[in-house]
């Protein structure tokens, strides 16, 4: 079973490397990009086949490690 | 006065650091990642700076879970003392030992340059020996030292005077101009600038020597 794992900065966390892409998309005549924010995405490969399972448990690996809850959230995909 | 000073794979401020220690009259251990106790006796730990684990993931985020971070969780929670400079700052913030994050500089450029600070409090075990309000030049040396914390946490914290250093001139949009924070029992400091870098004429300045003096002579008669 594979899980895709998204993380991304929280709303109102200024992310400067989002806006630097978003002026280098400025200057590369792409106008109307009004906002980037750029995150990861990290995929898993599980030996688990229980799908509820295995998402609570990649859960838990985001809160503990794969994320930092402070200034990040995610989303969990299993597929 | 014991002094352990962490070593990651990927830290190179570990033996700045336990020079400084050194300097200012501790007993230095090292201590290596793997490791899953804090020597016995220990009354502060040092995490240095550097690029532990390549800053990958997060910078600090592999150190903080990594098995000698358990025990640096341990001690803190003892009330034990800890210092955190540059890396060691981000490892502490992903353990949980001390609020906010640092992200990238604001300006996305990496700082390397002599920094002024203000001492912000000298209600501290590694402050008491600076007048309040007094300016010292620590060097900076990072791409990830913007010090992010919500509106909330940051009223904590002004609120119970745990802001330990200010910068002058910021160099990387950190909130509030925060270089340095501590924990609740102010035992836990985790800062950017280095201070075990100004410890002897030799390295330019001395301005940090009275940080590491203030917490040896501090836990020497305890």
């Amino acid at each position: 079973m594979k899980a895709r794992v998204h993380v991304m900065l929280k709303d109102g966390v200024l992310d400067p490397q989002g806006e630097a892409v978003r002026h280098a998309l400025g200057h590369l005549g792409f106008t109307g990009v009004e906002a980037v924010r750029q995150g990861k995405v990290i995929e898993l490969d599980l030996a688990a086949t229980d799908k509820a399972g295995a998402e609570a448990e990649v859960k838990a690996m985001c809160e503990k490690l794969l994320a930092n809850t402070v200034i990040e959230k995610y989303t969990v995909e299993i597929c | 006065m014991k002094a352990a000073v962490i070593t990651f794979p990927g830290s190179n401020c570990d033996r700045d650091l336990a020079d400084a220690f050194a300097k200012a009259g501790a007993d230095v251990v090292r201590v290596w990642h793997k490791d899953t106790e804090i020597p016995a006796g220990t009354d502060v730990i040092g995490v240095p700076g550097g690029f532990s684990f390549g800053d990958y993931l997060r910078c600090g985020a592999i150190a903080s879970r990594s098995p000698i971070g358990q025990a640096v969780v341990d001690f803190a929670g003892k009330g034990g003392h800890v210092i955190g400079i540059c890396n060691g700052f981000q490892v502490l913030t992903e353990m949980g030992l001390l609020p906010g994050a640092l992200m990238r500089n604001a300006s996305l450029k990496f700082r390397c340059r002599p920094q002024r600070l203000k001492v912000a409090t000298t209600d501290s075990p590694f402050t008491r020996l600076y007048a309040a309000g007094t300016e010292v030049t620590y060097p900076i040396a990072h791409h990830d030292g913007n010090y992010v914390i919500d509106a909330e946490g940051l009223k904590q914290l002004e609120g119970e005077d745990r802001v330990a250093f200010r910068y002058i001139d910021n160099p990387n949009g950190s909130t509030a101009d925060i270089a340095g924070v501590l924990s609740a029992n102010r035992r836990v400091l985790g800062l950017m600038p280095h201070p075990e870098r100004v410890v002897e004429d030799a390295q330019g300045g001395t301005d940090g020597a009275a940080l590491f003096r203030t917490l040896t002579d501090m836990l020497a008669v305890v």
